[in-house]
């Protein structure tokens, strides 16, 4: 028993539900299989065990935060509630006519993706507001009257609200919510103005929809979910991971519940965070690579970059626009197909392919020896000696290198005319190099340069991968922190409550107006204040406050972070300043003489992030001893080299281990490049450097 | 290294230069004024080596760069003379024949030194706002009338920008901010390329790309010579006819496969047109090249090549073949009606392949409003839009979506907010796809007016009014454009009009043909068309052959039977 801080962190993933359980700075962790009939199921079994492994009793349990990619899975497999979407007379289409564009251009038998909701199921009225929010025609009340009548008839257990311009001037859509409620009280309305108050029609009506859809299912569940946990005897309040990077209250995510979306990449980026504030680094790439896919994500100043819309459901080859776009607040990551299972292939131009077919879990890689025929990244990383064939998930599973090698040669090493350690080495180099281009796409777009970040590397495939993406990437230190493998769900642990409020309100910098300006970010405050204190916390809570701006006649606006002293006292020269130095930053020029606008304002209200305990990195110390080695091709050089190979939980605080080498863990393994070199350090982070760094500090 | 690993290192290389390009791509739209760069993307951006041999280029939004921009490198090497070539220098042209054929296309290319020797270069293209003239329309008779022509020249040399021409492309176009803005971005994507690829060079040891693009060239060019040869020895001919500006024109082609070589050759169709709708050949071969890329070899990467194969010639004087100096701006008009032209032809020789024919051109307007009062400045509204696609072999066409193109409509909000305009409507056309087994997709209606005070000059650059999209394989054709005043009175699909304050247009964009005969249509797609209301009553009775009661069942069920759709 104890009389510490007991937190629990529960990550509901595709295959595993993680939960965590910290106790003051322990932690114990477990994996279940997901219970998708009842995933609550798998949180409770979770509960009781680390509870066990702690001696503790749910009781004692102050906060439980989880996070859950039920909303996500509704979405892609189209398993949300019966939904209707009531709209402007004359855009009943705008879901489904998209931005109007091909997503491919060069395939003749294109399909593009359905809308959340078919045709006969999107109702108009009769009403229209201007961009300015004036009423050009009101809601027609006759015509409102008989369409309460058809969502009653149709049987719907849920409405999205979605009328043009509404961001401007909601209340045509508040009408319509007052009565559809007063007639169908059970019915679940969402406004538009309230889930994603952004100007673009087609963004925000598919956002609105999205949170209609899964509304029901999600706020049963959460409620199963609250009383389940209390009668297990976990009485503490439940709070929900957001895809902002952020927590909020159960009521508030039941009302929201489109803004979970993302929670759990989100949870692995707040504990990619946590690490870089721990080890005081101030630009970091976060790297989490599973099964499926890769996920990255910029970390400055210890925390991750957002932005405010991102694309869910991706339908072909996870490409660009052949999802659907959800703006809310969103942790900025790009998500690619590469991940341990993902399948090689060679394509018509003799070109080795890698993904997004993944072999996934089951029947899994052909090492896995459970049917799986094509080659995974997986079999690449054991044929190239990265993984030990016979201490695989603490020797449970026995891997298969025949298997794996046969994979290689008969779909990559045969057609290329090469033999198996190369056809290898061009599937780690071609994932590797997938990795490595978005990272470095998504730099750009950030206007940053990742030769000076500090990369954090978790999930089961990250650690085999990660020297390799440093090196094509520039980068020079490797950070790969311990509970790697439940990372989202320890991130949950480390985020703080928050809540981002956002407006569309158009002006032009000439005719900026500082009143409207004071009283809009006042506005918003509140409201995002108002949520963040629905978590009952007695924390202070901290507002930030930003613009959307861009120049006239540019269709991408920039996000401006606006400064205390800017919201005290807004003047149009301050914020042209504030946008001209973030302009530069990023494209290295202003324009002279070109207009300047605003559009989209949003203030995020936080409560501090929690203190974290400062990590001063051991200096390296002795070398430690191998139990053996390995041999392990080396992608830098091209070689095979005879790596050392030690086992992470020997390692000591200073311990030195010197590349080409294979650290091993149960779930995994740390490939440390002929370039590399690694330092143990206390909190069980293995910090890796080029070792012609680490020469020279220690020579 | 071994020669396995060498081809490992070719592989990763090349797929570097893809990302390279994306990334210079990715830049240029961020950072363009011009409507049509950010939300149509129509730029292009690609690496070339020493010898102006393409190597690579971003996957944007028109195809109409695809080989134009390919062939414009070599124009500038030959122009500015390989011994007048210096670190630091930028070029440029906006020359419709040696860039990518109107003035409002601005090409800017960048050599690449490494270790102090011409390794290769970096083009980008992007579509001004304004380039002077008489303005974006179709109305000149000459180049000369269509704005400032920037011959290939030094925008710098040895890093220092050459003022003067600033100074002259200032004066000479209606948002100088904007389009020197512009010219800028072009020069700084070019940077981000150059950073790339000498750190790839770094990073692999090599110092030139004469090898990578051996490879690449080899591997691209046995692909879709492969490609090529698989299809029979044949030759078919093509032909459409299109509304034009004053009249009709016909596109006619000859496409014939021999071995690995394709040729398509325009002899036959109509001659110059007096209006600014005349294509250059550089924009002729690029359209064709795409249609015939998309049927043929889509998965190959465009490059010197992959584009080698395709031949594409076209008469003196056609309206394909737009001579120095013909009047080019539209430009698109025409050259977007290619790809059907091609797909004519070829289905004749691969059956089951290519669509029928869609809407084709972009349903493109412009709006000049200004106030009924008089007085008061004008605001220009541009607005992207689509008709339906037409009907594929064994799927429906889709629906309000680009082809060829690969525009991006604005959203009408944002519009709202350019201009004193109200769009009452944007959505799908009822029955306006053609009847197949397959649909063809469907068109759009919009609708809009001025908002109380204005009144407005429409620019209208339709297609498909007099000749809709043609059915395929007894599929119907889809329905025609229709462009009327709420006072009934019809508009032209081409011109600026005049609408005074309280009228709104209402206009119909086409829908795409269909495939196959109607009565095949599986009737649980009928059914599906009838619930979402893509067809109406009329139509699923007389063209399907649907009984009353099934329909009114269907009707009557539609929102409550989810095992109709």
């Amino acid at each position: 028993m104890t009389s510490a801080d007991v937190r629990l962190g529960a990550d509901i993933g595709g295959t595993f539900t993680d939960v965590v359980l910290a106790v003051g700075d322990t932690l114990y962790s477990t994996k279940k299989l997901t219970t998708y009939a009842a995933p609550e199921a798998a949180i409770v079994a979770g509960l009781l065990d680390v509870c066990a492994q702690a001696d503790v009793l749910p009781a004692q349990i102050s906060e439980i935060i989880h996070g859950t990619t039920l909303a996500t899975n509704a979405l892609i497999e189209r398993s949300g509630a019966k939904t209707a979407l009531i709209t402007t007379d004359g855009f009943r289409d705008v879901i489904e006519m998209r931005t109007e564009s091909r997503f491919e251009q060069y395939d003749l038998n294109l399909k593009l993706p359905d809308p959340l909701l078919a045709r006969q199921h999107r109702y108009t009225v009769r009403e229209r507001v201007a961009a300015d929010g004036e009423v050009l025609l009101p809601l027609s009340a006759d015509q409102l009257d008989a369409l309460v009548e058809s969502i009653a008839a149709g049987g719907y257990a849920s409405v999205a609200v979605g009328f043009i311009h509404a961001y401007a001037n909601p209340s045509h859509e508040q009408a319509v919510r007052d009565a559809l409620v007063t007639r169908l009280p059970d019915l679940m309305v969402s406004l538009s103005s309230d889930v994603s108050s952004q100007m673009r029609e087609y963004e925000r009506f598919n956002t609105v929809v999205a949170n209609a859809y899964v509304k029901p299912l999600m706020k049963s569940y959460l409620q199963r979910l609250a009383e389940r946990l209390a009668d297990a005897g976990a009485t503490a309040p439940v709070y929900l991971m957001h895809s902002g990077g952020g927590i909020i209250s159960l009521a508030s995510a039941a009302e929201f519940p489109v803004r979970l979306v993302e929670s759990g990449p989100a949870g692995g980026a707040v504990f990619a965070a946590d690490i870089a504030a721990r080890y005081d680094i101030d630009k970091a790439l976060s790297f989490d690579m599973g099964g499926t896919t890769a996920k990255i994500c910029l970390i400055d100043g210890k925390t991750p970059t957002t932005s405010r819309v991102f694309e869910v459901a991706r339908t072909y080859r996870f490409k660009k626009g052949s999802g659907m776009p959800i703006s809310i607040p969103v942790i900025d990551m790009v998500e690619i197909g590469a991940g341990g299972g993902s399948l090689a292939t060679v394509d018509a131009l003799q070109q080795i392919r890698v993904g997004p077919q993944s072999a996934g879990s089951e029947p899994g890689p052909a090492c896995y020896g459970r049917g799986g025929e094509g080659p995974a990244v997986t079999d690449a990383d054991l044929t190239l000696g990265r993984l030990d064939p016979d201490d695989f998930a603490g020797g449970s599973i026995a891997l298969d290198s025949q298997a794996a090698a046969a994979a290689l040669e008969r779909a990559v090493a045969a057609p290329l005319d090469m033999d198996i350690e190369t056809a290898a080495f061009g599937v780690a180099e071609v994932v590797d190099e997938n990795m490595a281009n978005a990272a470095r796409m998504h730099a750009v777009e950030n206007g940053e340069d990742l030769s000076d970040y500090t990369m954090i590397a978790f999930g089961g495939a990250a650690p085999l991968h990660a020297a390799r993406l440093c090196e094509k990437l520039g980068v020079r230190r490797l950070l790969v922190p311990q509970g790697a493998g439940v990372g989202s769900a320890i991130g949950f642990l480390r985020a703080p409550f928050s809540f981002e409020a956002t407006r569309s309100v158009f002006m032009p910098l000439a005719d900026f107006d500082a009143r409207a300006v004071a009283a809009l970010l006042a506005e918003l405050e509140r409201e995002a204040i108002g949520f963040v204190r629905t978590c009952k916390t007695k924390a202070a809570i901290r507002a930030s406050h930003k613009v959307y701006m861009r120049y006239a006649g540019q269709g991408w606006e920039i996000p401006v972070p606006l400064p205390q002293t800017f919201v005290d006292s807004p003047t149009a020269a301050h914020c042209q300043e504030l946008f001209e130095s973030v302009y530069r930053g990023l494209f290295s020029r202003t324009v002279t003489g070109a207009a300047i606008e605003m559009t989209v304002w949003a203030v995020n209200a936080a409560t501090a992030v929690r203190p974290v305990e400062p990590v001063v990195a051991a200096p390296p110390g002795a070398v430690a001893t191998a139990m053996g080695t390995r041999r392990l091709f080396d992608a830098a050089s091209g070689a095979w080299v005879s790596a050392a190979v030690i086992r992470r939980d020997s390692l000591k605080t200073s311990d030195v281990v010197r590349g080409p080498a294979v650290i091993t863990e149960t779930e995994t393994s740390i490939v440390v490049s002929s370039r590399h070199a690694a330092i143990a350090q206390a909190d069980g982070c293995i910090d890796i450097h080029e070792r012609r760094e680490m020469d020279g500090q220690n020579p | 290294m071994t020669a396995n690993q060498a081809t490992v290192a070719h592989q990763v290389m090349w797929n570097r230069l893809i990302s390279i390009v994306e990334e210079q791509a990715q830049a240029l739209i961020r950072t363009a004024f011009s409507t049509s760069v950010r939300e149509a993307g129509d730029l292009s951006a690609g690496v070339y080596d020493a010898k102006g041999r393409m190597l690579a280029q971003a996957v944007t939004g028109t195809p109409g760069h695809v080989n134009s921009m390919a062939e414009s490198v070599r124009h500038f090497i030959r122009r500015i003379g390989v011994d007048q070539i210096y670190p630091g220098d930028i070029y440029i042209t906006n020359d419709p024949w040696e860039g990518t054929g109107h003035l409002h296309d601005i090409t800017v290319v960048t050599p690449v030194f490494y270790d102090d020797a011409l390794v290769g270069y970096f083009a980008c293209t992007a579509h001004v706002v304004d380039i002077g003239g008489r303005g974006f329309g179709a109305d000149a008779a000459s180049v000369f009338e269509e704005g400032l022509r920037i011959p290939i020249m030094k925008l710098a040399e040895r890093g220092t920008v050459d003022q003067a021409f600033i100074q002259l492309v200032r004066c000479n176009v209606r948002e100088p901010d904007q389009v020197v803005g512009d010219i800028y971005a072009l020069a700084t994507c070019n940077d981000i390329g150059e950073r790339r690829l000498t750190a790839m060079l770094a990073e692999y040891g090599a110092t030139d790309l004469v090898a990578i693009a051996g490879y690449i060239f080899e591997r691209s060019r046995a692909a879709t010579c492969a490609a090529i040869a698989a299809l029979p020895n044949a030759e078919a001919d093509g032909t459409m006819v299109i509304d034009g500006y004053a009249s009709p024109i016909t596109l006619s082609v000859n496409v014939r496969i021999a071995d690995d070589q394709v040729f398509c050759d325009y002899a036959g169709s109509s001659a110059l047109d007096p209006k600014g709708i005349n294509v250059p050949l550089v924009y002729t071969q690029a359209y064709s090249c795409y249609a015939l890329k998309c049927a043929i070899a889509p998965e190959v990467p465009n490059n010197w090549a992959s584009l080698a194969p395709f031949n594409v010639t076209a008469p003196a004087d056609c309206i394909l073949n737009a001579p120095d100096p013909a009047p080019v701006a539209l430009r698109h008009a025409v050259g977007h009606m290619l790809p059907d032209t091609i797909f004519a032809a070829l289905d004749q020789i691969l059956p089951a392949t290519v669509p029928a024919e869609g809407a084709g051109t972009l349903c493109n307007f412009n709006l000049s409003l200004r106030p009924v009062a008089g007085g008061g400045p004008r605001s220009e509204v541009l607005s992207f839009n689509s008709g339906g696609g037409g009907a594929r072999p064994s799927l429906d066409g889709m629906n309000a979506t680009a082809f060829p193109s690969g525009v991006m409509t604005m959203p009408v909000e944002a519009t709202e907010h350019t201009g004193p305009v109200i769009i009452w409507r944007k959505e799908l056309r009822p029955d306006s796809g053609g009847a197949g087994q397959y649909r063809g997709g469907l068109g759009q209606v919009m609708e809009l007016e001025a908002r109380a005070g204005y009144q407005f000059d429409l620019s209208a650059m339709f297609e498909r009014v007099h000749y809709p999209a043609r059915g395929r394989c007894g599929g119907k054709a889809g329905a025609p454009t229709v462009l009327e005043r709420s006072d009934g009175t019809r508009l032209n699909g081409k011109g600026k009009q005049a609408v005074p304050a309280g009228q709104r247009v209402r206009m119909a964009f086409p829908g795409g043909g269909g495939y196959g005969d109607p009565p095949a249509r599986d009737p649980a797609m009928v059914r599906q068309d009838l619930v979402r209301g893509y067809i109406s009553a009329a139509l699923a009775r007389d063209t399907y052959g649907l009984s009353d009661a099934t329909i009114t069942q269907v009707l009557q069920r539609a929102v409550i039977d989810d095992s109709l759709d």
